[in-house]
């Protein structure tokens, strides 16, 4: 068991830029964006292709989260400007994004084997603490700038926000793109790591992030931005050692990760709801009672 | 004129059964520090035209004006720039999950350039506590509390306080104090007076209290089926009783002021 620990934590660090992304539509936004699920593909999709065609593995990096920052945009534009629902402006450009991943990698599964990538002199472990922490110490300063407020405010409270001059159409638009960006930053990096990228890799990716999402904030809170985002990266790696113990109980198959995520996922948005009806409910109670012996 | 509205129409479902003129032409004039109290029944379009001059809704036709710049064809976000208002949900009007703090960041950005300088730094925090101390309910020992924490009164004296202390060139008030217990109501009533009377704010104030719509302000306009009805200058406002304030109201539209909140004083 404990052998699987740092396989654990090296992907879960590497999934957690893609769980940030997820943090900043569901959590800040109140966006669940679909999205994700094609631009973790596109991501490491355009790495895979840059990094064969022999450019520099950050180069190709930072252009995957270019990649991402536009379907984020298409997105934004989508529900804003088209004013199309929020899940179904996400569900059409994932389909869209399909096709246009097909086009960049030219076929469904490209390789990266002999190839020159951010980890082939250095272990992820290594690496990916310093560039999670830079991430995240990014994002929390950015949450915290004026522009950083009102993209919280937009998710918060639209009406409030606009009666003090944000633009939230604008707002909405740049936290989806940077929400993808981030998607897709991670999907590049899981692509060098694994040594190639799949068309299909990204299929369930939105659920993966909002289970980290969730079982973060759970354990580690959320008061703060700055507390949040680490429960989200914290969330991620948690995520992936209850995927490998789930893996060793031999009754389970690969194919059954999806579900057991989805089943995380309900029972972590189930669960509070009952929590908060029971607790109201035997409040209410308690104080029925005390008001009764009180009046006799 | 701080604030010109000629000739301003607003319909709701325009060509369709439940057409409904919301405004009719109306004509309405403010001086800078004018502080004009807005009453009318029930659906008599007061808020309409609160939203017309905010952003909100657009105007069918007429136009509005902020000293003398046609303002009728911008958006809100645009218009809040020299707009402050404040509504009758004390929830409305602030960001419950974001700090003290970072609300008053935010209202402070008012009509500029949102960019990547921290919204809270050191100066800023003490402008803004020594403004909640002005307030006087202790908000400034509670800056990092979250706004959602706060009880209604203190979010609408803070709501208040966003609106105004950047210094508007109009105030719109929405029956702010109707949500409250009588207690913070009056609170929030002496808050706003002190505010406008310092700040010398162009004020326009929706109230369904009779005693308040007369006691404050320099000027008062009732409305009825989207028209005014009645402009009262300072003069005559002063010696006004709230029962010859509601004769008139009868007297001139021929019904009975119909609000089922109304509050007599």
């Amino acid at each position: 068991m404990i052998n699987a620990l740092p396989g654990a934590i090296e992907l879960g660090l590497l999934y957690s830029l893609m769980a940030l992304g997820v943090y900043i539509t569901f959590r800040i936004l109140n966006f669940p964006d679909l999205t994700v699920d094609g631009s973790f593909t596109t991501g490491a999709g355009i790495a895979a292709v840059m990094i064969i065609n022999g450019y520099p593995a950050w180069i190709s990096s930072v252009a995957a989260f270019g990649g991402g920052l536009a379907a984020g945009l298409c997105t934004g534009l989508l529900h804003t400007k088209g004013k199309i629902n929020g899940l179904l402006s996400g569900i059409l450009m994932m389909i869209a994004l399909y096709s246009i991943n097909m086009r960049i990698m030219g076929k469904p599964n490209t390789s990266l084997r002999g190839t020159e990538t951010l980890f082939t002199d250095v272990s992820p472990l290594v690496v990916m603490p310093f560039l999670v922490l830079g991430v995240k110490v990014l994002l929390d300063l950015f949450l915290h700038s004026d522009l950083g407020l009102a993209l919280r405010a937009t998710g918060d409270n639209p009406l409030m926000i606009q009666s003090f001059g944000a633009n939230t159409d604008n707002t909405k638009i740049l936290g989806v793109s940077l929400s993808n960006g981030l998607v897709a930053l991670s999907g590049a990096l899981i692509a060098q790591q694994s040594g190639f990228a799949d068309i299909s890799m990204g299929i369930g990716m939105i659920v993966i992030g909002l289970a980290s999402v969730i079982i973060g904030e759970a354990i580690f809170g959320s008061r703060t931005v700055i507390q949040a985002t680490f429960a989200v990266i914290l969330g991620s790696i948690i995520y992936r050692i209850v995927v490998a113990l789930a893996l060793r109980v031999g009754w389970f198959e690969a194919s059954d990760l999806k579900v057991i995520t989805a089943v995380i996922v309900i029972i972590a948005l189930v669960v509070p709801t009952f929590q908060r009806y029971w607790r109201q409910k035997q409040a209410a109670r308690r104080r029925a009672e005390e008001l009764g012996n009180r009046i006799q | 004129m701080m604030l010109t509205i000629s000739n301003v129409t607003k319909l709701f479902n325009p060509g369709t059964p439940d057409e409904k003129v919301a405004l009719f032409n109306i004509n309405l004039r403010l001086k800078p520090g004018d502080f004009v109290t807005v009453i009318g029944s029930n659906g008599a379009g007061k808020s309409t035209l609160m939203n017309v001059i905010s952003g909100v809704l657009q105007p069918d036709t007429g136009e509005v004006f902020i000293e003398g710049r046609p303002i009728h064809h911008l958006p809100e976000y645009k218009r809040s720039k020299w707009i402050g208002r404040v509504f009758q949900d004390p929830m409305a009007g602030t960001a419950p999950n974001m700090t003290i703090e970072e609300n008053l960041a935010m209202a402070l950005a008012r009509g500029k350039r949102r960019g990547l300088r921290f919204g809270v730094n050191r100066s800023k925090r003490a402008m803004f506590r020594e403004q909640l101390e002005r307030l006087g309910i202790g908000l400034e020992d509670r800056l990092k509390a979250k706004v959602g924490l706060l009880s209604g009164g203190e979010r609408q004296a803070l709501s208040l306080l966003m609106a105004t202390f950047t210094q508007p060139k109009i105030l719109l008030l929405d029956e702010h104090t109707a949500a409250l217990d009588p207690a913070r109501a009056e609170l929030i009533t002496r808050l706003t007076e002190e505010i406008i009377r310092d700040l010398k704010l162009t004020t326009l104030m929706v109230t369904h209290n009779m005693e308040q719509a007369i006691r404050l302000g320099n000027r008062l306009i009732m409305m009825d089926k989207g028209r005014i009805i009645l402009d009262i200058d300072e003069g005559r406002k002063k010696d006004l009783t709230v029962e010859e304030l509601l004769a008139e109201f009868e007297r001139i539209s021929g019904h009975k002021l119909a609000d089922d909140r109304v509050v007599l004083g």
